[in-house]
């Protein structure tokens, strides 16, 4: 049977995974922001993600929470691990995230914001990326501290991870348009969906051939007998995926896209899973060593069983609120 | 050892400021959120669109407001494992499970439903799109709830344990939820938060009566407003009352230092109205002081004895003179609330309300009181738990994060810098909005005479009420 620790670091991954694709939309849109052709075009595409984008961005606030709550030893260690790239992308979603409204109540300085809301976007997702890298090279433990220097998170493999991130949320942000969009704006989103998809493709191939040179206990959970059978659907389906996205963006059916590049996002999840599990804190500190006591850990399950379902009816519910394609018109602004 | 000390101090720098500048936000957007739903359902009641122009003209500077709530509240939720993470290690296992519930049933409710609010209204059918007002309004009252628990058991800590690692862990979660001082801070800060709000409804509908004092919308807002003072200040008086005798009975050192008490009183505690409390000789210059009014507020007995921080060593006392300043200008506020409350009920008796600029100039003064009662409050009772973050449990110097000064000052003044900019931006971009006049466009009349005006208006307006 599953133990406490175990299914809540499955919540936890299920709500971090749920924040990287839906913030990974609309950080998207910013990244792609300067490439839009006009004005009217970057009003519909932000209109576009406007009514959701501060759901999105709470399940990140969960993610961060929740694992202060479930795994404190696990949070007390990244956090100051990673103290650089936290307090950078923190900044950065605060430069994005004012710009939803000030845009529209300052139309004089409308390009101001509109350079914050890319460089947020931007920023925010390059140290998601080097956030990810660091966890997955590893996190250096002393005690129950950080034992780490400050410039441990600034390495080769980890920057790589933050370009790559970039060019799976600018994929995600353009999918994402070519399904909520008409005419010019959605013809623009093709092309940069293309470029972002080749971009993205190319770096998951990197990164997945990188990551288990990294340590030889990765190495061995991907390429020995009998895991690999166990792995194996795990790069089959990527390649599947690849193919129907192609398909999706030559032959330009709008509903294709996005949810097939959301299916590559999983698979790189689950790929990370098999890379980090049974740890929350890679190679130092294992799921269980780092669990709150079991008297935390149920009385939020309680509550998490029940609120969930709910939390995810409503989002459905204001998602299929603003269904379909976006209209120019709309909006209170 | 010193380079320790500095983190120490940076960190906590670091946190006030965040936290300060987080709880602006909040403390508006509770109260506007409220009233908006107020606003929306006195309009689906009546159908009076003057409620609906409110709610337009509100519902946008709430859009501003909340979203600088949520990005600063995210900083917030990194802020405890960056700088603090031995205290969130510590304390994880209590007030993060707290923390989960406050984003699962809050931050999502208010979220999700905050789109359909903005931008939803032609989109759904009225009731749900009322129903979605509700439910932010709901939310943001939830939270406070939660993050007060949060806050109540770190200031009076109750119903854990401590394990073989160092760890709070719980066990009884009743008892930490509901702490001893919880439902006392919890009314304290909501009655605080619609305060604030109320007294800026308040301003923004006298700077516009003051230029127009027939605008049915300022007029409307005005005296929503005037009630709210009227009714909730003197409440939120009582309430303090209550909260500080409860503080008196679970963290007598911060009441000792609120009211400046550097000495034993066995036969009754006066109230200093006034001095300057001197640290280094651990006593009050230039006191103003009502005898034995203290021990009647807080004992509610003239003689009662109260001990003083002659009694507490001094590492073990909080900065005396930010907590005895800090809760004087709370109070101050508080009392000129009840004052334009006051005035208010009087001038309404006299229907002057309307009619009355240099009331009109008061409450415009007062706009900005409730947001400085709420952070002199904060900085009251934060700055009074210390030397402790979980208050006689663990210290503030054993709580901070091995991280070294140099990367805390960076971070600090990084959040200065952008804090000031951006968020100094949205304030900005709040005052244009006020300064809007509310209501339907109004074009001027081409000859303005002394009589034509309120004619004219009301012609163009059919809601809009004669002139008395």
């Amino acid at each position: 049977m599953f133990d406490l620790p175990t299914v809540w670091a499955g919540l936890l991954a299920l709500s971090i995974f749920i924040y990287v694709v839906l913030d990974g939309f609309d950080l998207g849109i910013g990244i792609v922001f300067p490439f839009l052709k006009s004005d009217s075009d970057r009003d519909v595409a932000m209109n576009s993600v406007a009514p959701v984008w501060d759901g999105n961005e709470t399940w990140l606030v969960l993610g961060g929470g929740g694992l202060m709550a479930a795994f404190p030893l696990a949070y007390a260690v990244v956090m100051p691990a990673l103290y650089a790239p936290f307090i950078i992308m923190i900044l950065a979603l605060v430069f994005r995230g004012v710009a939803f409204e000030y845009r529209w109540r300052d139309k004089a300085h409308e390009k101001i914001w509109d350079q914050s809301f890319f460089y947020g976007s931007l920023i925010a997702t390059f140290c998601q990326g080097i956030v990810l890298g660091a966890f997955v090279q590893g996190i250096e433990v002393d005690g129950r501290a950080y034992g780490g220097g400050w410039w441990d998170w600034f390495t080769p493999f980890t920057v790589t991870c933050g370009v790559a991130l970039v060019a799976g949320y600018a994929l995600l942000g353009t999918t994402w348009l070519i399904m909520k969009t008409e005419g010019e704006l959605r013809d623009t989103a093709y092309r940069y969906a293309k470029l972002s998809a080749l971009a993205t493709l190319g770096f998951v191939g990197i990164v997945s051939l990188w990551t288990p040179l990294l340590s030889p206990e990765i190495a061995e959970r991907w390429f020995t007998f009998p895991q690999l059978m166990f792995v194996l659907p795990v790069p089959t389906l990527t390649a599947i995926l690849a193919a129907i996205l192609g398909w999706g963006l030559i032959t330009k059916k709008d509903q294709v896209a996005f949810p097939t590049s959301i299916g590559l996002f999983a698979l790189c999840f689950a790929g990370l899973g098999i890379g980090i599990s049974p740890y929350i804190v890679p190679r130092a500190i294992t799921i269980q060593e780092a669990a709150a006591p079991d008297s935390s850990l149920l009385f939020m399950l309680v509550g998490a069983l029940i609120l969930l379902p709910i939390i995810i009816g409503y989002t459905v519910f204001t998602y299929w609120v603003f269904r379909g394609k976006v209209d120019p018109d709309a909006g209170y602004h | 050892m010193f380079e320790a000390l500095d983190a120490v101090l940076l960190a906590r720098i670091q946190f006030a400021f965040t936290v300060s500048f987080h709880i602006i936000f909040p403390a508006f957007s509770i109260g506007l959120a409220s009233y908006l739903m107020v606003l929306e359902g006195l309009w689906l009641k009546t159908e009076n669109p003057v409620y609906l122009r409110l709610f337009k003209y509100w519902r946008k500077i709430f859009a501003v407001a909340f979203g600088m709530g949520v990005v600063s509240g995210i900083v917030m939720s990194y802020q405890f494992g960056t700088n603090w993470s031995v205290f969130s290690d510590k304390a994880g296992p209590v007030i993060g499970p707290l923390m989960a519930y406050e984003v699962l049933t809050a931050f999502f409710l208010e979220a999700g439903f905050l789109g359909v609010m903005l931008f939803g209204l032609g989109r759904v059918s009225n009731t749900l799109h009322f129903v979605s007002t509700i439910m932010v309004a709901f939310g943001t009252l939830l939270s406070a709830t939660w993050i007060l628990s949060v806050n109540s058991w770190m200031q009076t800590p109750a119903g854990f344990g401590i394990n073989e690692v160092g760890q709070f862990v719980p066990e009884n979660w009743m008892e930490i939820i509901f702490n001893p001082s919880f439902p006392y801070r919890l009314v304290h800060m909501v009655l605080a938060a619609y305060l604030t709000t109320a007294f800026v409804v308040g301003a923004v509908g006298a700077l516009h009566l003051l230029r127009n004092r027939q605008n049915p919308e300022a007029r409307k807002m005005f005296s929503m407003a005037m009630w709210m003072a009227a009714i909730v200040a003197p409440l939120q008086v009582v309430a303090g009352d209550f909260h500080g005798i409860n503080t008196y009975e679970h963290q007598p050192v911060k009441v000792m230092a609120m009211e400046g008490h550097y000495e034993s009183y066995p036969e009754g505690a006066p109230l200093y109205l006034f001095g300057i409390p001197n640290e280094e000789e651990q006593r009050l210059d230039y006191a103003v002081g009502i005898p034995k009014l203290s021990s009647l507020i807080i004992k509610h007995d003239l003689n009662a004895p109260m001990k003083g921080l002659d009694t507490v060593p001094d590492e073990l006392q909080p900065p005396v003179p930010i907590v005895f300043w800090s809760f004087r200008i709370m109070v101050g506020i508080g009392m000129l609330m009840v004052l334009v409350g006051f005035v208010s009920l009087f001038l309404r008796w006299r229907r002057k309300l309307y009619d009355a600029p240099l009331f009109h100039r008061a409450a415009m003064l007062m706009g900005p009181s409730g947001f400085v009662a709420v952070l002199a409050g904060w900085i009251t009772t934060e700055v009074g738990r210390q030397p402790y973050t979980v208050y006689g449990h663990l210290m503030t110097s054993d709580s901070i994060a091995p991280v070294e000064a140099p990367a805390v000052a960076a971070s600090l003044i990084a959040f200065i810098v952008v804090y000031f900019a951006l968020f100094g931006a949205g304030t900005l971009y709040i005052l244009k909005m006020m300064n809007k006049e509310p209501g339907e466009v109004r074009p001027l009349p081409e000859t303005p005479t002394r009589t034509a005006g309120t004619t004219q208006l009301a012609a163009q307006r059919p809601d809009v009420l004669p002139a008395e």
